[in-house]
């Protein structure tokens, strides 16, 4: 209890910087992850190959060596303008958003070819088919995995920590090295990161229930 | 063609429109490669001083020492892993309430706490109390990541093997009591093996995460592949520089080569299994789902596929009931 009171500075910094983070890479994710889907089901051959080949290089490589890439590869090709919190927004965005663009596409294969070609028949356009029938059934198939995709997101911010961005993993190292006790601080941040899991698991229930229809 | 809801088969209009965007997609993707390859290549990162460092011995043992010393975590730790994680499967599906609570709040606690959190914390434990822990103590970077690893994706499988005991078929428990067997029978010669059988692909997906995962060994300054190369790379100057870029695409292309051929095998074995008249679909071989009490419904969203389920799915998707 001390060790929280004593640096509730340090706590609220590392806390507001993991939701931080959390936040801004599930918004890039989401973006890339969602064009990467629309890249895998459409009919273009390329665009098709290159989302599948983003997929599969992102879920096979491991989130540190993303890190070392943004650390030592980006500055390389794009100059070394960046700070450290862009970087680990690059790396965590890119990498989740692999696992997003796999969940909206599966999404969007779970509704049946049927309904596409109802509305066709019915005279339907092609973005009135997306935006009335296929979108609104995809999006509730997604929710229950992009919830848990967020989840792990906010897990994996932790390593942002270790590259020298606020967060609170980067709390838990800092008080370790200055000698308190690593049981209490392991406690607080365990704690800090529950907190914001809990709250996206809460949050997309509440968005499943209120999408929810009898079906 | 016609197999998406997206679009109908494509006529004759369709069709040139889309060449024309295969052509301007393919020259997109090629030069944001291109441009990529160009940078770096006038950074001199494609000199062949550059990338002749691998042809020393030295580095080529350092790399070599790096991915053994990866594989013998990710061994040690899968082994681990999965035995742990059958226990805690056993003891969540007990019918005595303290043993099923101890072993729900530890999967609980542990699956939500980031791993990294989990072993950096053991690391310093490990360290503090270095003198009183014996052949722990000596290697504490080892043993935190080791252990770190077990009880994170320990917590995982357990998950994942309930899942799969919850989906076969009650009628099968009610037989298999109906004919005298015990508690414990029922479990080692009814449900784990099935369990194991149809979440096999899921099993496979986490042992890629584990896999992935020993790299967090680079934190805690483990001498595992990531932080070998990171080494290798401030240990060597070509050009006055670090050839921090070829050993990073080098590096990379080895976890990407060890972590596609597990995934590919669980895919293999999804595929394999689809074709087998159990009746028990495999799961898909993806990661299990992370959110707390997602697995709760059996057979839900990481469940085994239902037969007569939406066709084409390929992910862990499928109403939660």
């Amino acid at each position: 209890m001390n060790v929280l009171l004593d640096h509730l500075p340090e706590f609220r910094d590392g806390f507001i910087g993991t939701v931080l983070l959390t936040a801004a890479s599930a918004l890039l994710a989401m973006v890339l992850g969602i064009v990467m889907a629309g890249f895998r089901v459409s009919p273009v051959p390329p665009l098709r190959f290159f989302g599948a080949a983003w997929v599969t290089l992102f879920r096979n490589t491991p989130l540190t060596l993303l890190f070392l890439v943004a650390w030592f590869v980006v500055p390389a090709v794009f100059g070394s303008g960046m700070n450290p919190w862009t970087k680990a927004l690059l790396a965590l965005g890119f990498y989740t958003s692999a696992f997003v663009c796999e969940a909206v596409r599966s999404g969007v294969s779970t509704v049946p070819l049927g309904q596409a070609e109802a509305a066709r028949s019915l005279g339907m356009t092609f973005f009135q088919t997306l935006r009335m029938i296929v979108l609104p059934q995809a999006t509730r198939t997604v929710i229950p995995p992009l919830s848990s995709i967020f989840i792990a997101l906010t897990k994996n911010s932790a390593i942002a920590g270790a590259f020298s961005v606020t967060e609170l993993f980067g709390v838990q190292k800092l008080l370790s090295d200055k000698g308190f006790a690593i049981a209490p601080i392991f406690l607080w941040v365990a704690l800090g990161y529950l907190v914001v899991t809990f709250t996206i698991s809460g949050l997309f229930r509440l968005l499943e229930r209120r999408l929810e229809v009898a079906r | 063609m016609s197999s998406s809801v997206l679009y109908d088969a494509p006529g004759p209009n369709a069709r040139v429109r889309n060449r024309i965007y295969t052509v301007v997609g393919s020259l997109l993707v090629l030069g944001l490669i291109g441009f990529a390859v160009f940078r770096l290549a006038d950074r001199g990162y494609f000199a062949p001083e550059m990338w002749d460092i691998f042809n020393y011995a030295g580095v080529r043992t350092k790399i070599r020492d790096g991915i053994l010393s990866t594989l013998l975590v990710f061994a040690v730790a899968a082994v681990l892993s999965l035995i742990l994680g059958a226990l805690l499967a056993v003891a969540r599906l007990s019918d005595h309430r303290p043993v099923k609570a101890v072993a729900t709040g530890f999967i609980e606690l542990f699956r939500a706490i980031p791993l990294l959190i989990t072993i950096y914390a053991l690391w310093v434990l490990f360290l503090t109390y270095k003198d009183d822990l014996g052949f722990i103590g000596e290697s504490s970077a080892y043993w935190a990541l080791v252990i770190g690893l077990t009880v994170y994706n320990a917590c995982v499988q357990a998950e994942v093997l309930r899942a799969g005991v919850n989906a076969v078929p009650k009628g099968q428990v009610e037989a298999a009591y109906a004919l005298g067997l015990r508690k414990s029978q029922v479990m080692t010669m009814l449900l784990i093996p099935q369990a194991v059988r149809s979440m096999l692909p899921t099993i496979i997906s986490q042992l890629v995460v584990t896999l992935k995962d020993t790299s967090l060994g680079y934190i805690i300054t483990y001498a595992e592949l990531l932080f070998a190369a990171r080494m290798l790379a401030n240990n060597t100057i070509v050009n006055d520089e670090n050839p921090y870029v070829p050993v990073v695409i080098v590096v990379g292309i080895i976890y990407v080569a060890m972590c596609m051929a597990l995934s590919s095998l669980a895919t293999w074995i999804e595929k394999r299994g689809r074709r087998a008249k159990t009746g028990i679909t495999p799961a898909a071989a993806a990661e299990p789902l992370e959110a707390p009490g997602v697995l709760d419904a059996g057979g839900g969203p990481l469940g085994p596929r239902v037969e007569g389920g939406p066709e084409g799915t390929d992910g862990p998707v499928g109403k939660k009931n």
